[in-house]
């Protein structure tokens, strides 16, 4: 077990800066997701961590030491690709055996890490082959076996779930999350998927562009995002914006965010909008609508509502307390941003 | 369904592989059956008659010294060119494989010793080894060693081994690199995690991930020095002192446009056709099976 600290990390690939400075403490056997669209420097930033990448400025800590100029090896981390990475020429037990091998742990000890390794995986019956006789899934999990199997005190992911369809996604993010609680090993997750991130983290790091714009519980991030990047990016549909300047308390030149879930139809309200389509999801029913001013607008609606017929014209309402506000420059400003 | 080219009639497919049947046909069959058919004759000085000896040319092929040496002297130098130009094109390709990118202007320059001919590759390796006037030989001689190919067998046989090597490292490069590239970087990357150093990821993951190039560049080097190193030779030893570099493709020449032995050089045709034959059927029912695909 081990905590991890980043400070003020950056990273160039040489003019281009791609991490413009995060920060995260991570505690003891904390499961950290991190999270942003694709080409936000997620990869970078774990691949510092795990020092296949150098770090250009800023101290990457584990324990509280800092591993800057440390190898990959002296780092006692294990990390998971996306791709796997499974060594194509050596058999499941060979690849999972093969740090042990090289950390010349005795033989009856690898024959036992391995074993039960793979019977927590349930990977026993194939042992023997190789990986390209394995399915996405089982390859997935042998690359989870090779990273148990070392007993590290960090885990590092970078989308290990990205290549498998959508089903069994749903089913390994269950059992990782499960796995990582039972052996309590500090892990820093990265995806671009924000379910994932909100099911599996202790706390995620939302990138943008380089920057870290929120760090927080994800419930917490979910209710109070920092930026109007977080807002829209987080949740699913995403946050509804619109112009403030139409309303008296908001700010100039700014933005307001609503939730889709926040927004009622009523007889009476704030603003008029006309449905122009709807989407009976079964639990829920998305009713998409246009305002006056042009902007779209998606309402989540309770099964048990009536569906509104396109075309009907309603007021949009919600509760102030529910209300985003956000500046100019996409920060948080109402009271509940602090 | 299965997409298919087909042609109809058997006319157009006829005439697409004619040419490749006539080339194949003319430069290979009919030389190669001449050979057999030689080997089992010698014609008298004047070339007016051929007289009918069964096998009895290989049979005093195989009770000269001088031919049974020179297999031991193919071999030698098979295996020596093999491994000095694998071994040193390996080593190239991994350092150029770490400088990854911008690395571009290191390889074209590898690539060069490729574009030169044998044979002006031999004569510029004896120029640089002349006993009189080369460098090599000045330098050497600075530090006290007194180079002579031309009488030392051992110095004649290193100064063809390098020069056949030379030219054949840069084509081993390129196969050995692009091999390289071939393997996904996470999986090296992977290793490194686990806690492999340089040197036992080389021998643990991308030396088994290359076997596959090695495999077919040892098939291919190692007919390379059978036969196309003959041009080298030529320019820097004619296959001597002594015999000491007479390989058989270069005793062929000797006894056969030299010493206008048309029958033994026939028989010895007829016998290197074989050993390539053994050869290269051994290397694949044996070292392939080695092989990760
Ligand atoms: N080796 C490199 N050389 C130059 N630029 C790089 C290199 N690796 C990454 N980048 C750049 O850094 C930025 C961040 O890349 P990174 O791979 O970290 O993104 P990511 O968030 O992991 O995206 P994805 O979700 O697509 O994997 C990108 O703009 C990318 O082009
Ligand atoms: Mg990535």
């Amino acid at each position: 077990m081990a905590t991890v600290a980043l400070e003020n990390l950056k990273k160039s690939f040489g003019q281009n800066e791609v991490i413009h400075g995060v920060s995260v403490d991570i505690e003891e056997g904390e499961f950290i997701v991190i999270v942003g669209p694709s080409g936000c420097g997620k990869s970078t930033l774990l691949r510092m961590v795990a020092g296949l990448e150098t770090v250009t400025s800023g101290i990457v800590r584990i324990s509280g030491r800092s591993v800057n100029d440390d190898e990959p090896m002296d780092r006692d981390i294990a990390m998971v690709f996306q791709n796997y990475a499974l060594y194509p020429h050596m058999s499941v037990f060979d690849n999972m055996a093969y740090g042990l091998k090289i950390a010349k742990v005795p033989h009856i000890e690898i024959n036992e890490r391995v074993s039960n390794t793979a019977r927590l995986l349930q990977l026993e019956e194939f042992l023997k082959r190789k990986p390209r006789e394995l399915s996405g899934g089982q390859r997935q999990r042998v690359a989870m076996g090779r990273a148990i199997v070392r007993k590290p005190s960090v885990f590092l992911f970078d989308e290990p779930l990205s290549n498998l369809d959508a089903k069994l996604r749903v089913q390994m993010r269950l059992e990782i999350k499960a796995l990582q609680r039972d052996l309590g090993v500090t892990s820093l997750y990265v995806t671009h998927d924000q379910v994932e991130a909100m099911t599996l983290a202790d706390r995620m790091v939302v990138m943008n562009n380089g920057f870290a714009d929120q760090i927080g519980k994800p419930l917490d991030v979910y209710a109070n995002p920092q930026t109007v990047f977080v807002a829209g990016f987080i949740g699913s549909p995403p946050t509804n914006f619109l112009d403030a300047s139409q309303f008296a308390a908001g700010p100039a030149g700014g933005t307001i965010g609503i939730r889709p879930e926040h927004i009622r139809l009523s007889a009476k309200g704030r603003l008029e909008a006309w449905v122009t389509s709807t989407e009976p999801l079964g639990a829920d029913t998305l009713v998409h609508l246009r305002v006056a001013g042009g902007s779209l607008v998606t309402v989540r609606q309770d099964a048990s509502a009536a569906i509104p017929p396109e075309g009907t014209s309603f007021c949009l309402d919600w509760n102030e307390s529910d209300t985003l506000f956000f500046n100019a420059e996409g920060k948080r400003i109402d009271a509940a941003s602090g | 369904m299965e997409k298919r080219v087909s042609f109809r009639g058997i006319w157009l497919p006829t005439a697409l592989v004619l040419p490749q049947i006539i080339i194949t046909a003319v430069f290979f069959f009919y030389p190669a059956g001449q050979a057999i058919w030689q080997s089992l004759y010698i014609p008298d000085p004047f070339g007016l008659s051929m007289q009918w000896v069964g096998l009895g040319n290989f049979e005093f092929l195989f009770a000269d010294r001088f031919y049974r040496g020179s297999f031991i002297t193919t071999a030698i130098f098979s295996i020596l060119v093999t491994v000095v130009s694998m071994g040193v094109a390996l080593y190239l390709a991994v350092l150029a494989d770490r400088l990854i990118k911008g690395s571009g202007s290191y390889r074209t320059l590898l690539i060069w010793p490729y574009a030169v001919a044998p044979a002006v590759a031999g004569v510029l390796w004896l120029f640089m080894f002349n006993t009189r006037v080369g460098v090599i030989t000045w330098y050497l001689g600075i530090l006290g060693y007194d180079w002579n190919h031309v009488l030392n067998e051992q110095e004649a046989m290193a100064l063809v081994v390098i020069a056949s090597s030379w030219g054949r490292i840069s084509y081993n490069f390129l196969f050995f690199i692009a091999g390289l590239q071939a393997i996904p970087k996470s999986v090296i990357e992977a290793a490194a995690i686990d806690g492999a150093r340089f040197w036992t990821r080389f021998r643990t993951i991308v030396f088994p991930l290359l076997s596959p190039t090695t495999f077919f560049l040892l098939v291919v080097n190692i007919i390379y020095s059978f036969f196309e190193t003959f041009g080298v030779i030529h320019t820097i030893t004619s296959g001597g002192p002594q015999q000491a570099t007479t390989i058989l493709v270069y005793k062929v020449y000797s006894d056969g446009f030299v010493g206008q032995d048309l029958g033994s050089s026939a028989a010895q045709s007829v016998i290197l056709l074989a050993v390539v034959s053994i050869l290269t059927v051994i290397q694949f029912k044996f070292i392939e099976r080695r092989v990760h695909y």
